[in-house]
């Protein structure tokens, strides 16, 4: 319970944190789906590339999108993008930092779609079997040209009446097998590689300029995220007033028409603080236009001069 | 149970994070569903289209509905949508926002069943089972089988038990070549719904951005609002009912002493608690007579009567009753019987 809670604090902790978490768990939901998919090969000449080939390259690309709406970032990215540049200059080098880190966590489900795929060998024996050159094996030798499509077609269907005891059916599967996992290790293997050599020689290029772009991303998304909440207590407060105010209307109403003693008291004089003055629609729609068309510049020096 | 506790109270957090996860809870829902529901396909020739077809869109259809009562929103945004103007105007672009994003949170669900269901293929492969091409899959040569008696041989292929066309076409060639066309259908599904999602999510930021602030905090204002309304009148009623039970025992301690049924209250030597909380009322056939005026005559729901005239003149000192004002007046009827 301890361990779990740690760990939960510990993806929440920061934003970064959150993102690796997501993209995990995506990469998990990535196995599991293909896991619990069941390929059935249609075993027709025509449809088992399209079915073999769909099912190895269409999942990565609902996965890929779906790591980049999962991820808040990518929102936070276009807005700092699209925003107008006001007082506030834009730095394409954080823009392209950005984009490129959520790139690289929204390409990990796929990649690991792929490489499971190729690695099970379904697909391809699926796709490729009706390429297959029947000269190289024994069973499809002495066939017509017109019955081997279809006998070759028919090769990753096991169960199927003309494959069951086929001994050349199973050469055909073990070779496609070999070349799937070959060809899986291989991409794992070069992925690895390169990542390994990107990691290692990231700091020989450009490190002032990366830290730079790192630090300032990471400020962007923090004050959105502050924003927010401080609009969210904001309109919390406004609330607050709003339906005391309601309430004490009414009774100053009711006081009109009966006789009664002055009641006295009013709200604490920290909430007003807290409001900063914004006390109608008007002002908020006002601040929260300012926010986008003209962000203050980076510099709080001046609060403290006042 | 910790777990479970901290699960909660991360969704409960803040608003957002409470719909996303009663969608996510919907969505696991419906693949329970899809997974507990016993397909049964009726394999006659009229049925098999109408109950996959059936299967495939009513289902959706109803947690589509459902999503909609289970979000708290609803009521908000139709309460939004019907209000009198009054002092405050109604802006559109609110209830709009509001909408939009209760139906896409809703909409969770339903996709998740028929993605399901097209990748699981039992439902296809049931209603279009009619329309397998037997010229390129099968035998069609059967020039002593009749269009109707072939649509009857086709209509069992789902039901592999009884199904008696195998010089027709295989079983297995029409199974696999159906759920072959119902993945294929259920993953194109799946990635134009994705590529929607994407679409309404990355344009935004272009587009709009600014009056989506507006929207978005103004929706989220008036849900909290509405909270913070409902806080203050459960308050406000706390307040009410106990002044006006302390009234009611006031009042039938005040009828006692002037019948003379029982001596006055003891003055406050005694232990100054105890003695008030009993409310002046000691004794057995005491208790049971408020028992009794309770049930039989409760008092109204007006706690300062209007311009009684009484010796001390302080009647008019709190506010008229029945109306929404503070909480207090609970104050204020404490001091008037120091």
């Amino acid at each position: 319970m301890d361990r779990f809670r740690m760990v939960f604090q510990y993806f929440q902790s920061n934003s970064e944190s959150v993102m690796n978490g997501i993209c995990g768990l995506l990469a998990l939901a990535s196995v599991k789906m293909y896991t619990s998919f069941d390929f059935s090969c249609p075993c027709l000449p025509q449809y088992n590339m399209a079915y073999g080939l769909g099912v190895m390259f269409v999942p990565p690309v609902i996965l890929f999108l779906c790591g980049l709406i999962l991820n808040r970032q990518s929102l936070v990215m276009l807005e700092e993008w699209k925003r107008p540049a006001g007082r506030r200059k834009k730095d394409l080098a954080v823009i392209r930092y950005m984009c490129s880190s959520i790139m690289q966590r929204a390409m990990v489900a796929p990649v690991v779609w792929i490489i499971v795929t190729l690695l099970d060998g379904k697909c391809l024996i699926c796709a490729f079997s009706g390429s297959m050159d029947p000269e190289k094996f024994v069973g499809f030798t002495n066939v017509s040209t017109g019955q081997v499509q279809q006998l070759l077609a028919k090769v990753p269907c096991k169960d199927d009446e003309l494959m069951r005891n086929n001994t050349s059916r199973r050469a055909v599967s073990r070779y496609l097998r070999c070349w799937s996992q070959a060809l899986g290790w291989s991409i794992l293997l070069i992925l690895i590689i390169a990542a390994f050599l990107a990691r290692w020689l990231r700091p020989c290029f450009n490190q002032a300029t990366l830290l730079q772009a790192h630090h300032w991303s990471n400020y962007i998304d923090i004050e959105q995220k502050i924003f927010e909440e401080t609009c969210c207590e904001h309109s919390r407060l406004f609330a607050h007033k709003c339906i005391l105010h309601f309430f004490e209307s009414m009774q100053k109403e009711i006081k009109l028409h009966s006789f009664s003693l002055r009641r006295e008291g009013e709200e604490a004089e920290g909430e007003e603080n807290l409001l900063r003055g914004i006390t109608d629609q008007d002002q908020v729609n006002k601040l929260l236009k300012m926010w986008y068309y003209e962000k203050p510049p980076l510099d709080v020096s001046q609060a403290h001069q006042r | 149970m910790d777990k479970f506790r901290m699960i909660f109270q991360f969704f409960q957090s803040n608003q957002e994070s409470f719909m996303n996860g009663i969608c996510g809870i919907m969505a696991l829902a419906s693949t329970q569903m899809y997974s507990a529901f016993d397909f049964n396909c009726p394999c006659l020739p009229h049925y098999n289209l109408a109950y996959g077809l059936g299967i495939l869109l009513v289902p959706p259809f109803i947690l589509f509905l459902l999503g909609f009562v289970l979000n708290n929103n609803v009521s908000m945004l139709a309460e939004e949508c019907r209000r009198p103007r009054g002092r405050r105007g109604k802006d559109p672009a609110v209830l709009r926002y509001m909408f939009c994003s209760m139906a896409q949170r809703a909409m969770i669900a339903p996709v998740v069943w028929v993605s399901v269901t097209l990748l699981d293929g039992k439902c296809i492969t049931c209603a279009f089972c009619t329309s397998v091409p037997v010229e390129t899959l099968g035998n069609a040569s059967h020039p002593r089988l009749s269009h109707g008696e072939i649509q009857r041989i086709l209509a069992r292929i789902p039901c592999k038990e009884i199904y008696n066309g195998q010089q027709v076409i295989a079983n297995e060639v029409a199974v696999r070549y159906l759920r072959c066309i119902s993945q294929a259908l259920g993953w194109c599904f799946v990635l134009l719904m994705t590529t929607l999602a994407f679409l309404v999510r990355s344009l935004r930021p272009c587009f709009s951005q600014a009056a989506f602030l507006k929207s978005r905090y103004w929706s989220h204002y008036i849900d909290i609002e509405r909270k913070l309304f409902d806080e203050t009148c459960a308050e406000h009623a706390r307040s009410f009912a106990k002044v006006c039970i302390q009234q009611f025992f006031e009042g039938m301690n005040t009828d006692l002493v002037a019948a003379g049924c029982h001596l006055p209250r003891k003055a406050p030597a005694d232990t100054g608690e105890a003695a008030e909380k009993l409310l002046g009322i000691t004794d057995q056939g005491t208790m049971n007579m408020a028992l009794k005026s309770w049930h039989r005559c409760k008092p109204p729901l007006q706690l300062y009567p209007p311009a009684l005239p009484t010796g001390n003149g302080w009647a008019g000192e709190g506010q008229p009753p029945t109306h929404p004002s503070a909480p207090q007046r609970e104050t204020a009827a404490y001091y008037s019987w120091v």
